[in-house]
């Protein structure tokens, strides 16, 4: 497993199945399929797979401590790319097809609806990622300052969870199950972070009981 | 060994809609033939009723002067595979799916409430209450996409006058059939059922808004609210209820089934307004399907405001959404 994970096909095919959401959407338009409401489609399909992709990119820290597969990292920014890969594509089918590139539009979408808001927030948090996820990025910035940054992708997948909680119109069960595992995986970050720092407890507790 | 990989189905493998609707009149062939056989007339005419509006069965119509677009029409596939009917399913291509063995048949509709003479209609009496109209209809979701739809039916008043309503009528309400065992996707509708729906007496009166039994000239699918629904244009499509098994004449305004889940986005008249947003989104540009772009402007009253604006004298539409 530790070698198939550090081999050189192991990302090829994470690539490749990157794609295939992509290669859904793509298919049906290919063989000629009849979609009634083919943007509706496109749009739900991309906004499904952003939201996917960042879930899952959350998921190899944890993932790789659980299951001891140190290898996992490999893989963080590809996936991290694929949610930024599809969020600009969920995007572009707002800009283009639903607003028609009209700036003024879209602007009064931003500021008038919530739900809006949220997405659109959710989208501009991942452009730095994106633009710094190259190792040349990592050593410009330093590392602290990099992982500083890039803990910006909670506040995306928070952002994006809530847009898809406010866009449905009442089947909220969908978006409460990513809600779940959200919560799961951004709770495990938080107990990972307050038994790291628990060697340091027994010196201020026993500081804090001083006085009594 | 070699095992041979089957060639992918393609279009052309799709058995023709007349050929599939063939081995009904086959299959039911079989069955008379057997009935006949085995029992004789008495219960070949037991059969008979039920099988005189199974689904896709032809209707005769008339056009009507009501028929009001000239409008492309959408295809029989995308009025069949993009279907709001949540007691089917949230997803569009879910009741196309799901609704497939939902039993229209027999069908009876109560009528009640305030009105002289209450009684029951079955699906055979419906029917034959009044010559069929072909009615081509423009029908906006309030998610802001659009159809054109040749409905088949007749005006409601039809149907309501014979009841006679009595003077303390002032709304109608609606019910939509709603049965867990044969709809269990209903539980994650996330709104309450069964589905009610209501009109104002005068709304409900209005020669447009069509008690309707069929499409494209057939009985209706089970997806699009067999075996009769209503279909009220210049309003929202979720006013137009379907599977409809109760309809009362109240004296005060009824809930209606959005309306309960979210008074500030649902109103009780949903009238078709480009001007009056839905809190989350414009209503002011539609998407007509199949097309991509948003680029239809949403008409006041969905276009049928010469007809229906009258009813709405001195009624704030911004506060009354």
């Amino acid at each position: 497993m530790h070698t198939f994970l550090a081999s050189k096909y192991a990302k090829t095919i994470v690539f490749l199945l990157g794609l295939g959401p992509l290669a859904a959407i793509v298919w049906p338009f290919w063989r000629g399929y009849t979609i009634p409401n083919p943007l509706e489609f496109i749009q739900h399909t991309t906004g499904d797979w952003a939201l996917r992709f960042l879930l899952i990119t959350l998921t190899i820290s944890p993932l790789r401590k659980l299951v001891r597969l140190p290898e996992l990292i490999r893989f963080r920014r590809m996936l991290g790319l694929f949610a930024f890969f599809y969020a600009c594509l969920h995007f572009t089918t707002y800009l283009w097809f639903d607003k028609l590139f009209d700036a003024h539009e879209i602007w009064k979408d931003v500021y008038k609806r919530p739900f809006i808001t949220v997405g659109f927030t959710a989208f501009v948090l991942l452009i730095p990622l994106a633009l710094t996820s190259t190792a040349g990025w990592i050593r410009r910035l330093g590392g602290r300052r990099w992982q500083l940054l890039h803990r910006a992708i909670y506040i995306s997948a928070v952002c994006g969870v809530i847009h898809y909680y406010w866009l449905v119109k009442s089947a909220v069960a969908r978006p409460l199950t990513y809600a779940a595992i959200l919560t799961l995986l951004l709770g495990w970050r938080m107990v990972d972070w307050l038994v790291r720092r628990k060697p340091l407890a027994p010196t201020k507790t026993a500081v804090q009981r001083a006085p009594v | 060994m070699v095992i041979r990989r089957a060639r992918d189905l393609t279009y052309v493998d799709v058995t023709p809609k007349a050929v599939y609707l063939d081995r009904r009149k086959f299959l039911g062939g079989l069955g008379v033939a057997t009935a006949a056989a085995v029992a004789g007339r008495g219960l070949l005419e037991l059969v008979s009723p039920s099988r005189s509006i199974a689904a896709n069965t032809k209707l005769t119509t008339v056009k009507s002067p009501l028929s009001s677009t000239e409008e492309k029409i959408n295809t029989y596939n995308d009025v069949t595979h993009y279907n709001n009917f949540y007691e089917f399913g949230v997803d569009k291509d879910q009741p196309a799916k799901n609704a497939q063995r939902f039993v229209t048949s027999p069908w009876t509709v109560s009528v009640g409430g305030e009105i002289a003479k209450p009684r029951k209609f079955s699906m055979e009496e419906i029917l034959k209450l009044a010559p069929l109209e072909e009615r081509i209809y423009r029908h906006r979701c309030v998610e802001g996409w659009s159809i054109v739809v040749p409905w088949v039916g007749f005006s409601f008043r039809v149907l309501a006058k014979l009841v006679e309503p009595t003077p303390k009528a002032r709304f109608v309400s609606f019910e939509s059939y709603y049965d867990p065992a044969q709809m269990p996707l209903g539980r994650e509708a996330g709104i309450q059922l069964p589905y009610v729906e209501g009109l104002r007496l005068d709304e409900a009166m209005h020669p447009l808004a069509l008690l309707c039994v069929g499409m494209y000239g057939e009985t209706l699918p089970n997806q699009d609210g067999a075996p009769v629904r209503l279909v009220v244009p210049w309003k929202y499509g979720f006013k137009s209820i379907k599977s409809i098994v109760k309809i009362k004449f109240e004296k005060n305004q009824p809930p209606t089934a959005w309306n309960l889940y979210s008074p500030r986005e649902y109103g009780f008249y949903s009238n078709v307004n480009p001007d009056v947003d839905h809190p989350r989104w414009s209503q002011a540009r539609e998407r007509r399907l199949p097309e991509f772009f948003k680029t239809h402007k949403t008409l006041m009253f969905n276009g049928y405001g010469d007809q229906v604006a009258g009813l709405y004298n001195g009624v704030d539409l911004r506060k009354n959404y």
